[in-house]
């Protein structure tokens, strides 16, 4: 009975042996870069990238149709394009970089929805929209995990400093020019994860796999290493539920990996063994020294 | 030989000077304090020093050094305390010009990072996560890596700020250390008894130049006066300094 629910799907639908591939990929890759994130405190950065990705997957989609790699092209150059203008203008101005992103990301939308609007169909912007896991092809399984791979090689390159910057940027500075590539460096990453997940999550919802495990783990660790694992631990637990969920009700695969994810999430509040509520509300009696 | 020259620099904030004028040599080895009033430029100055602030005219001169080769601990660190990293980590990446993006920590620079640790008088702290820190225990941590920095030349901008006298005693203690070991000490500084006590060389500041030169001679109490006139705001109105190679008292 159990393994007809919880691996019966598995062993039994191609489709679903897909997706768990590429939920697992995803899981991998994108919850080290949503830890990340959280720490610098750019969790809504995240947001508005996956904002800022529209635009170029639509422009992809009218110029070859629902071709995925043209629209992750599409997506990596609007990305890249306001990440790195985001990041250089923080940079040399004194604005902050969320003030400069938020600039950027709301131009690229609203580019974005003027082409789509001027031509394009809305099943198909739904699918951008809210992506399907369950429709995965080889090739979009490939670029999946071409892409994880990519994440996790130039994560161990500008780890050191991606660290210290985040710790305290201004001794990174005097020691250092590492600090502003490997900003910019984390940034693409950011992009490429949020395209890679809106191929199985969709714009709105990619960023999801990224910022709910990490949230999940600042609950569970005060150790970045340690953190990482929960994150990733987390995430892929939530796909794997999410899917068998989806496969078993009627929620559509996106939304119920996120649901489950966020369960995962007020679970941690709760009961949290850094900070959680639970916790807080009855800490034991106070300790000698 | 001189470790550090200023010659006429002036650094400031959208044009507008917060060191106005500044000659003057460093020899290397020196053990030197830089007095003032809030807002006469010691901040500026050493943020200037260590490359961080470019000078709006004049120039540094680092007698040869990298700007790898300089320590720096500034005032109000933008230390992230929240973040998820022990005092180990934290002190280790003092090593960061030896160690680079992937050089290893090996058991010889464990040793150094244990050493360091050490020496601040806080072992047994190794893996305490950086934000369970007290104030003071966290500036000792700062220390420990400028330790680990090895670096010929140390700028220090008020180190002593809300520490207590046992702490300071022992920081205070390192940094005469390190002037024992040839290297050249800056340090911001308010408190004069500390600097008539241990330091051998003082530049009195007020955005020009008040005084400079063997504590003894500079920190005399007219010298403080004229620092302490100095006025602190800006002329938003103020018109294009003229002045070449003078050394202002104030703007």
């Amino acid at each position: 009975m159990a393994y007809d629910v919880l691996i019966g799907p598995f062993t039994e639908f191609e489709f679903m042996r897909r997706a768990l591939a590429a939920v697992i990929a995803l899981a991998l890759a994108g919850a080290p870069i949503g830890v990340f994130l959280m720490l610098r405190r750019m969790s809504l950065v995240g947001d508005a990238m996956a904002h800022a990705i529209l635009p170029g997957a639509a422009v992809g989609f009218l110029l070859s149709g629902l071709n995925l790699f043209a629209m992750t092209a599409g997506g990596l150059i609007a990305g890249f394009a306001v990440a790195i203008l985001a990041g250089v203008v923080a940079r040399s101005t004194g604005l902050k970089e969320d003030a400069s992103l938020a600039t950027f990301y709301l131009a690229s939308l609203a580019l974005g929805v003027t082409i789509v609007s001027i031509k394009g169909t809305n099943i198909d912007l739904l699918h951008v929209l809210f992506g399907n896991i369950l429709a995965m092809d080889d090739q979009t399984l490939l670029v999946v995990a071409f892409n994880a791979t990519i994440t996790l090689l130039v994560l161990a390159v500008i780890y050191r400093p991606l660290v210290i910057e985040s710790v305290d940027p201004l001794f990174l500075r005097t020691v250092s020019r590492a600090g502003g590539p490997a900003h910019l460096a984390f940034l693409a990453l950011v992009v490429i994860n949020l395209v890679n997940g809106f191929q199985a999550l969709g714009t709105l919802l990619a960023v999801g796999l990224m910022i709910l495990p990490a949230g999940i783990a600042r609950f569970w660790s005060r150790d970045l290493t340690a953190m990482i694992c929960i994150a990733v631990v987390a995430a892929a637990v939530s796909g794997y539920a999410g899917l068998v969920l989806s496969f078993q009700t009627r929620v559509p695969s996106g939304p119920a990996i996120i649901l489950v994810a966020t369960v995962l999430y007020v679970v941690s509040v709760l009961f949290g063994r850094i900070g959680g509520i639970v916790r807080q509300l009855f800490p034991g009696r106070h300790l000698e020294a | 030989m001189a470790q550090l020259a200023f010659h006429n620099v002036t650094l400031g904030y959208d044009r507008h000077p917060a060191v106005h004028h500044l000659s003057g040599e460093v020899a290397s080895g020196a053990l030197v304090a830089v007095i003032g009033p809030n807002g006469a430029g010691k901040s500026t100055l050493l943020r200037g020093i260590v490359g961080i602030l470019k000078p709006l005219d004049g120039s540094i001169h680092l007698g040869g050094l990298d700007s790898r080769d300089i320590a720096y601990l500034p005032q109000s660190a933008e230390i992230d305390r929240s973040f998820p990293i022990s005092v180990f980590d934290f002190v280790s990446t003092g090593l960061w010009r030896g160690a680079g993006l992937f050089g290893g920590i090996g058991k010889a620079a464990r040793e150094k990072i244990l050493r360091s640790i050490a020496s601040v008088g806080l072992s047994g702290f190794e893996n305490r996560p950086i934000g369970t820190l007290s104030g003071g225990q966290m500036q000792r941590v700062l220390f420990a890596r400028v330790l680990l920095q090895d670096a010929s030349l140390i700028v220090l901008d008020e180190p002593f700020n809300a520490i207590d006298s046992k702490t300071t005693a022992d920081l205070l203690a390192l940094v005469k250390r390190w002037h024992g070991e040839g290297r050249t000490v800056l340090a911001a500084l308010h408190d004069l008894e500390m600097v008539q006590n241990h330091f051998t060389e003082t530049l009195v500041l007020a955005r020009g130049p008040v005084a400079w030169g063997p504590t003894a001679e500079v920190l005399t109490p007219e010298n403080l006066m004229v620092a302490m006139r100095m006025c602190e705001a800006f002329d938003d109105t103020a018109a294009a300094c003229a002045a070449d190679d003078i050394s202002s008292r104030a703007a």
